[in-house]
């Protein structure tokens, strides 16, 4: 017990810290720009939307490996568009906190668009309908009648994605590294200490990976539940 | 008793609608001075389809639309008025009350941010009168105390009158009734239809009613629209309609219940083999008429000799209904041997006239009065 105090008292906090303000920050604009992707979806041609479906889900069914090794390609200071963005707006991406942002959103918005997309599908096209007879703008239609009602699955969605954007790998370690302090997330930290055999130190931070997983998921279900009530029991 | 003397100004419309939606082909044309329409059809017809075409949902792919003095579309101008603008009310088959809105938040969803005005007349007037609007159509509409319910905790009756509250809110020029009373149970069907009535009787613009149910149709509008597969089948008065149904889908829809292949030997000479019969009639029968029909409830029945127009039967099956009994015959040949089953007879009879039935035993035969015979 007391060996685990002192542990405690001496572990470098930051990987937490690093993991959440990417989790937050990659989620908050998924959630924006997936609400959004998923509304033009709705509104395209069924030819167009399944390219642009195929674009923007493509990152989940690549390793995150080859997202990386994509983003890497766009964001190196000695590509065209990382030496813009570096030299021109002084943002650095590669080994930068931007850059653990960056993957993460790349990684996790597919699962924002998706749900969103899936819960817009399930709202009744008459809502839709009626409300335009009744005279309300798009822009109403969509903020008072076709978000409220695919509440329950943005909701999911939203902490879905905020689960993987906190626990990405393989995609942040290739754009942002793994700088002790500055872009070192929870996954990556466990990576290495497991490189040098600390088993305590990796389930210490395991077993916090776990608590927060688990608790998405119990929000995610209350979220979801909280309007269905009447879900029937087996 | 009062009378309501709100003048029917007859707005009148003209629509020519083609829409294609995958192997379904809607092609429809309809021009009138009335501002009573019903579209009578089978379901998936295009009755839904040509609403939401009306009302702008929809868009078709060539044609024009014109309401009253509003042309709404037409594809030649390139001109299409967005459903927002064409005020038009829509009371949709399931309601399509919002779910998550109580009773007078769904009553004012539309009347928010539509009158102009400075800013802040209309953040403090217009609440006002938003409000004061839903008041009122809460009364009109019986649902003082149900303000705060949500739609899923309505009864059928009270979602009926909610959406129509709605619709009426926004105060539309015109009425698209979508199956109205489809989703409800026999006997709120009957209040609500007279409660339908009575708003309607109000109402000056055009509405136009989509059923399937030839009673709705009958009760509800002046002319009746029927369609078959996308297309128009008669368009006219739907009282004369009733009466002379002109097409053979129009007389089945309309509840002819027998119908059978006509031939057409001489000018008043007409042989339906079906029912072993040739009929002498005393008006002319036109060129190319192919079948005849004749309603349940039309029968006339004879017992002894043998008149004109008269066939003669067997009674296949009966059976009692609450306010009259539905007989199924077969008919027989004049010559005495059955014709082959094809179809069978209906003869309906209420209950108040069988009595001479259950007096007199099964009549002999039965007359068909040349007036009541349809042909087509």
């Amino acid at each position: 017990m007391e060996e685990l105090k002192i542990i405690l008292e001496n572990l470098d906090w930051s990987p937490l810290l690093i993991s959440l303000k990417t989790g937050f920050a990659a989620t908050v604009i998924s959630f924006f720009l997936g609400i959004y992707g998923a509304y033009r979806a709705m509104k395209t041609s069924p030819l167009k939307k399944s390219i642009l479906d195929g674009l923007l889900t493509l990152p989940l069914a690549l390793p995150p490996t080859v997202a990386g090794f994509f983003l890497l390609l766009v964001f190196s200071k000695r590509r065209p568009a990382g030496s813009f963005l570096y030299h021109t707006l002084g943002i650095q991406v590669v080994q930068s906190q931007a850059g653990c942002v960056i993957a993460a959103l790349v990684i996790a918005f597919p699962l924002m668009y998706r749900t969103a997309r899936a819960a817009f599908e399930q709202v009744d096209i008459n809502l839709i309908y009626a409300a335009r007879t009744l005279g309300m703008s798009e822009a109403r239609i969509f903020w008072k009648i076709a978000v409220p009602c695919a509440g329950p699955g943005i909701a999911s969605g939203t902490m879905l994605t905020f689960a993987r954007a906190l626990g990405e790998y393989g995609a942040t370690s290739m754009l942002a590294g793994n700088i002790p302090g500055k872009t070192a997330t929870i996954s990556q930290k466990i990576a290495m200490v497991m490189q040098d055999g600390d088993f305590r130190t990796a389930g210490i931070w395991a077993l916090i990976v776990i608590l927060i997983a688990f608790l998405i998921l119990v929000l995610m279900n209350l979220a979801a539940g909280k309007k269905n009530r009447m879900v029937k029991r087996w | 008793m009062g009378f309501s003397f709100q003048e029917v100004r007859n707005m009148g419309f003209s629509f020519q609608i083609e829409k294609t939606l995958g192997e379904f082909k809607l092609s429809l044309k309809a021009e009138s001075q009335g501002n009573r329409l019903g579209i009578l059809g089978a379901s998936g017809c295009g009755k839904s389809l040509t609403l939401k075409l009306l009302a702008g949902i929809e868009t078709p792919d060539a044609g024009h639309i014109r309401i009253g003095e509003n042309l709404l579309f037409d594809s030649g101008q390139k001109r299409n008025v967005k459903p927002q603008n064409r005020r038009i009310g829509y009371l949709f088959q399931n309601y399509a009350l919002f779910p998550h809105m109580t009773v007078a938040e769904n009553i004012g969803a539309g009347l928010q941010g539509k009158s102009a005005g400075t800013l802040k007349t209309r953040w403090s007037g217009k609440k006002i009168q938003r409000q004061r609007r839903v008041q009122e159509m809460m009364e009109k509409f019986q649902l003082t105390g149900l303000a705060d319910r949500l739609p899923g905790e309505l009864s059928g009756g009270q979602q009926q009158r909610a959406a129509l509250a709605r619709m009426m809110a926004c105060g539309p020029e015109v009425i698209l009734l979508d199956e109205p009373f489809s989703a409800l149970d026999v006997f709120l069907k009957d209040q609500m239809q007279r409660e339908l009535e009575e708003l309607l009787a109000d109402f000056p613009g055009l509405v136009i009613l989509v059923s399937h149910s030839r009673d709705e149709i009958y009760r509800f509008s002046e002319e009746l629209l029927v369609m078959e597969q996308g297309h128009e089948v008669i368009f006219g008065r739907t009282k004369e309609i009733f009466a002379n149904p002109r097409y053979r889908e129009a007389a089945r829809l309309t509840g002819c219940k027998n119908i059978a292949d006509a031939r057409r030997i001489d000018a008043h000479r007409l042989e339906v083999p079906d029912w072993g019969i040739c009929f002498c009639l005393e008006r002319e029968i036109p060129d190319g008429v192919t079948g005849i029909g004749y309603r349940a409830h039309d029968f006339v029945p004879v017992w002894g000799g043998r008149r004109n127009h008269c066939l003669s039967v067997q009674v296949r099956r009966m059976a009692e209904m609450p306010f009259e009994y539905h007989y199924y015959l077969q008919p027989v040949c004049q010559s005495g041997q059955q014709t082959v089953p094809r179809q069978s007879l209906c003869w309906f009879v209420q209950k108040e006239k069988h009595i001479q039935i259950e007096e007199r035993g099964l009549p002999d035969y039965l007359e068909l009065k040349e007036e009541c015979m349809m042909l087509f």
